[in-house]
């Protein structure tokens, strides 16, 4: 690790101030993943800005009916929060299949979505990455990519983006709330994360200057049809190989909407419009699910250690789709997949 | 016997959860300086320039030291070579440009306070000149070298077996036969405490050095080969190990350097490695293994091949006989062996967790459970059809064997009686179930080693040897037999270990200690009765006065006579009479002979696996343990080392590998967030089970020892139940669910 400055911000318009004086500073809040990554040498910011006593800790009712989450709400309390486990209970799911109780009692919500992949080549400084050094080349796509992208890949980059939460709060269609030097502005969370292109080494559409402040859910939260599944590699603590956030409404034995939103397979979580319109009007059935699944991962590819994750994102697929439509979510708590 | 035998609460227990206990990275020194080592990030040349000079230029920065710039150290391999090192040319840290594998030690950055340290090291700038590097054992298979086998047993006890019968024509003549290749990665220790040293700089220039190790002896040698320096000059403590597993059995290069920079810089030095640097030492060797099996139609064997492919470095040839427990364990009239080594441009493998068995035993119990299909056959049948009271290699009885029980008791505890023998015959829910067995095995080792005891009028005694407790429960298993050998209470006994001063103890390792350093106990303990006999005997009108040494024995602080219990003499009075206050004694015990024996402990491990077969999801839901290891000194301790073995095992068979990547030949996971080892919820019932096993000539009081037995046989069971879940028979572990999903 190097040597780094440490202030705190008084409130959200110095941190503001404080991060547009200096490109080499770095937000701070729960710590959970930017310290790792200091440890490591990956990141070497020279100034560490502690956000984590601004007032953005409180979950609110908004008037259209949805919930507004301030960035600053550890990822426990959301999952834990009455509100969102009775009205959005595939959030407090896909949040309690991530990570340990210690961290989820340290990362923050803002945080969750600017976790960066945990791609072999970008934690280790040795080896050529272009999304840590941009233009230095990308290991994995001839290395070990066990754990990395078969969809929305480029030849700079393979890695994922690493968070449940995200996975879910895609399916559920939240807003980011950000604010910068020009004012206020709302993301639609499908636009925040990016693919890797040529410019790996942006992982989201936030601006160097701007800062979350809340996530907003929108009202409808799928609490009878739902379904988070993660699997890995060991039974817990462990990044997703593959998982699947599912959601839907039935209606008389039909699909009125269903959402599919899959982690561990791309750079962001990943969504196919297509699918979804798919599931829509026909029946909760396993070919159905197929179908949706065959349109979610039409494209994919990959390369080598991680073949395997084609095959087994289709199940997954499948199979969450069913656990939502049959109203019996996978329980993180128990390991036995439903 | 008042404690041994029962499940006695570790007595340095308070001191290791209220943070008394202090590792090798603890001691409060005065002065202290702090060491962050840069290492190398190739796999193979030579180092072209090392810059440090804006390493030097950091406040707080007091030396970097080097290749270029390190006090003189020894230059012939004799030095370098530890108490275990095997065949070749050691490592020398810190010695030279050459660089032998990735994560090799380049400098040792010296700074007042740890933070500055690390920080300064990330600022040594090193050119290398970099050479082809070959880490992929698939690659060098076909070159591999033959290890011949041993000449006479006993000559090498790591070389093949000799064959016997002729394998090739009995194989050809069976009337079933299997053949499978099984193959294992490499693995890693991953102890929770880093490997640390804390090297204090005596004001007479001596060096004292708090290491963590598996041999405080081994280690101050080591160190007075490497440094040249007098045996008074260096002394080893390590009173508290954090887990080591056999790699701390041979010295650990950070003691080289903070060695270096105490001598160098006169000044105490601590050097803590880092988890991703721990990954730059010792492994569990990669390996390939194939077994052919051939049977008649009654299960009976008729022959067994075994071939191995382990990997060492290009420096040493570090290999253990995977090939050899085929041979030893069923009868079987015709064996033969083959293990060829492949070097490869890492740092040299090491012992882990029962090495060699932990991988030869679960390809030998795969390979028997796929014969038992051939068969169709129980698994647990073919077992006791095979079953042998005889070493087959030695052709010796054992000592003890009472593998028989532990299966029926295993099987019992089990329910084994319930199984289907069809593959995907059972299910549980939406899963499918398998349950599977395999036998485990090791040896019953014994060595020389040295016990003082010291006790004192008001009946306390010390009890010290420079042996370590590597978390396995030493200090308390120690002090239980002094405490029965002296008629004391438990609280009465200090336990001393881990330096290097102590009586010659040799390395913690091959489950040997519990029984070598119990029996060292006892020698010792019958010399203080002579002696305590002898004062004794001075009391006037001595009620002990015509009694033979040994005629008496030592219970609740006095002298008894065995023949007449009111005659005693209590230890106060002995010492009072005798003008002392204390004695002392130390004895060297040698292994006792008994060469008309073989010496084993066994295990029958049964598993039940569910697999959610869509997924390739697989969980481990229940572990039986059944161990025959002679007499148990402590069913607490030891359960716990059954326990340990047994999640080893569910991480060997499920999780465990490190990821080389050949291109950098580097290993990419060197982390114990993306190394996986069985968290909580990877782990379900396990039972531990020890059976009775009287052994009256192992030693005297049947001891075995038991750190290694309970990994042994784990994941062949879990290997096995898979394929009774599924019908899919995986062969290398770990057994990903790509590899189910296939």
């Amino acid at each position: 690790m190097i040597n780094f400055q440490f202030t705190q911000a008084t409130d959200v318009s110095d941190a503001l101030r404080q991060i547009a004086a200096d490109p080499d500073a770095r937000l701070i809040a729960g710590g959970t993943n930017i310290l790792d990554l200091m440890k490591y040498d990956v990141e070497r910011p020279g100034r560490l800005i502690d956000i984590s006593h601004l007032p953005l800790r409180t979950v609110e009712e908004t008037p259209s009916g949805g919930l507004r989450i301030g960035a600053l709400v550890p990822n426990s309390d959301l999952a834990y929060h009455p509100l969102v486990e009775e009205r959005y209970p595939l959030l407090s799911s896909a949040i309690l299949a991530g990570a340990s109780q210690q961290l989820r009692n340290m990362a923050s919500t803002g945080g969750n979505l600017m976790q960066r992949t945990r791609c072999l080549y970008f934690y280790d400084t040795v080896t050529p990455c272009n999304k840590r050094v941009p233009g230095s080349g990308c290991s994995a796509i001839s290395g070990i990519n066990r754990t990395n992208a078969i969809l929305g890949t480029s030849e700079a980059c393979i890695a994922t983006h690493p968070s449940d939460m995200c996975v879910a709060l895609a399916a559920l269609e939240a807003t980011v709330h950000v604010v910068g030097p020009s004012g206020d502005r709302a993301i639609p969370f499908a636009d925040f994360h990016r693919l890797p292109g040529d410019t790996p080494e942006i992982d989201t559409n936030l601006a160097p200057d701007e800062i979350i402040v809340a996530i907003e859910l929108p009202p409808k939260g799928f609490a009878a049809n739902y379904s988070y599944l993660k699997i890995r590699d060991r039974l817990s603590y462990a990044f997703a190989l593959v998982s699947v956030a599912a959601v839907m409404e039935l209606e008389g034995g039909r699909i009125t909407e269903a959402r599919v939103a899959l982690g561990g397979v791309a750079h962001k979580p990943w969504r196919r419009m297509e699918a979804e319109a798919a599931l829509r009007g026909g029946a909760p059935d396993r070919a159905a699910f197929a179908k949706a699944a065959a349109i979610l991962l039409h494209d994919s590819r990959g390369f080598g250690h991680n073949n395997f994750k084609i095959d087994l994102a289709r199940r997954a697929i499948e199979r969450t789709l069913t656990q939502a439509a049959r109203g019996t979510p996978q329980i993180q708590a128990v390991k036995k997949i439903r | 016997m008042t404690y041994i035998g029962t499940a006695t609460s570790r007595v340095d227990g308070h001191a290791k959860v209220t943070g008394a206990a202090k590792y090798a990275a603890e001691p409060k020194v005065a002065d202290l300086t702090h060491g962050s080592v840069v290492t190398s990030t190739i796999a193979k040349g030579r180092i072209a320039r090392i810059d440090v000079s804006d390493a030097l230029q950091v406040d707080g920065v007091i030396d970097v030291l080097t290749h270029t710039n390190r006090p003189r150290m020894a230059d012939t391999d004799s030095g370098y070579k530890d108490d275990v090192a095997p065949d070749g040319t050691p490592f020398r840290p810190l010695y030279d440009d050459r660089i032998l594998f990735d994560g090799q030690p380049v400098a040792l950055v010296v700074a007042n306070d740890l933070e500055t340290a690390q920080f300064a090291a990330s600022l040594v700038q090193v050119d290398y000149d970099e050479e082809p590097h070959i880490t992929d054992m698939q690659r060098q298979r076909d070159v591999a070298s033959v290890l011949k086998a041993a000449a006479e047993p006993g000559a090498n006890p790591f070389a093949p077996p000799k064959p016997r019968g002729n394998a090739k024509a009995a194989l050809a003549a069976a009337a079933v036969r299997h053949q499978g290749e099984y193959s294992v990665p490499i693995e890693h220790h991953n102890p929770i405490e880093l490997y640390a040293s804390t090297v204090m700089y005596e004001p007479d220039g001596t060096l004292t050095v708090y290491d963590k190790t598996q041999g405080v002896q081994n280690v101050q040698r080591y160190l007075c080969g490497v440094l040249e320096l007098a045996p008074d000059h260096v002394r080893v403590l390590s009173p508290f190990t954090g887990g080591a597993f056999g790699s701390g059995l041979r010295p650990q290069y950070q003691v080289v350097l903070a060695a270096l920079a105490a001598l160098a810089l006169k000044r105490s030095v601590r050097v803590v490695l880092t988890r991703q640097q721990m990954y730059g030492l010792g492994y569990r060797p990669a390996m390939v293994q194939r077994i052919e099996l051939g049977a008649k139609a009654d299960g009976t064997l008729e022959a067994i091949t075994h071939d191995a492919i382990t990997i060492t470095s290009q420096y040493e040839h570090f290999y253990r006989q995977e090939t050899g427990w085929s041979g030893l364990l069923y009868q079987c009239p015709n064996a033969t062996y083959a293990h060829r080594l492949v070097p490869l441009d890492l740092p040299t493998s090491c012992d882990m967790r029962a090495p060699s068995a932990a991988t030869g035993v679960y390809a030998l119990e795969c390979a028997m459970d796929e014969l038992a299909f051939a068969l169709g056959l129980d698994p647990l049948d073919l077992r006791l059809r095979c079953y042998s009271d005889r070493d087959q290699i030695a052709n010796l009885p054992y000592s003890s064997k009472n593998l028989r029980e532990c299966y029926r008791r295993g099987a019992e505890a089990f329910g084994w009686d319930k199984r289907n023998p069809e593959p995907r015959s059972m299910r549980g829910g939406s899963e499918l179930v398998g349950w599977g067995m395999a036998t485990g095995v090791w040896e019953a080792l014994q060595m020389p080693i040295a016990v003082r005891i010291a006790l004192t009028a008001n009946g306390h005694a010390e009890v010290s040897c420079a042996t370590s407790d590597i978390g396995t429960g030493t200090y308390t298993i120690m002090a239980q037999v002094a405490a029965d050998m002296l008629g004391l209470p438990l609280d009465n006994v200090t336990v001393k270990l881990g330096d290097s001063t102590l009586p010659q103890s040799p390395v913690e390792g091959g489950s040997w200690i519990a029984a070598s350093v119990a029996n060292g106990i006892v020698t010792t303990s019958e010399s203080i009765r002579r002696e305590l006999l002898d004062l004794a005997k001075q009391v006037p009108n001595s009620p002990l006065a015509d009694v033979a040494p040994d005629g008496v024995r030592i219970t609740d602080g006095k002298l008894v006579s065995n023949n007449d219990p009111a005659r005693m003499v209590s230890i106060a009075d002995a010492m009072r009479h005798g003008g002392v206050d204390r004695i002392e004694q130390e004895q060297t015990t040698r292994v006792p002979e008994d060469k008309a024996h073989s010496h084993n402990t066994h295990s029958a491990v049964f598993a039940e696996v569910r697999v959610d077969e869509e997924l390739g999801v697989v969980r481990v839901t229940r572990v039986v343990n059944a161990v025959a290891a002679g007499r148990i000194l402590n069913t607490k301790t030891a359960s716990s080392q059954i326990l340990g073995g047994v999640v080893w095992g569910i991480g060997m068979a499920l999780h465990e590998e490190a990821l080389l990547d050949h291109t950098f030949g580097r290993v990419m996971n060197a982390n114990i967030a993306e190394y996986h080892v069985p968290v909580n919820a990877d782990i379900h019932d396990i039972e531990v089970i020890f059976v009775d096993e009287p052994d009256e000539s192992i030693n005297r009081l049947g001891i075995k020892g038991l750190g290694e037995i309970g990994i042994v046989g784990v994941a062949a069971a879990i290997a096995n139940a898979v394929y009774h879940a599924t019908g899919k028979r995986v062969r290398d572990l770990p057994i990903t669910l790509d590899k189910i999903l296939q």
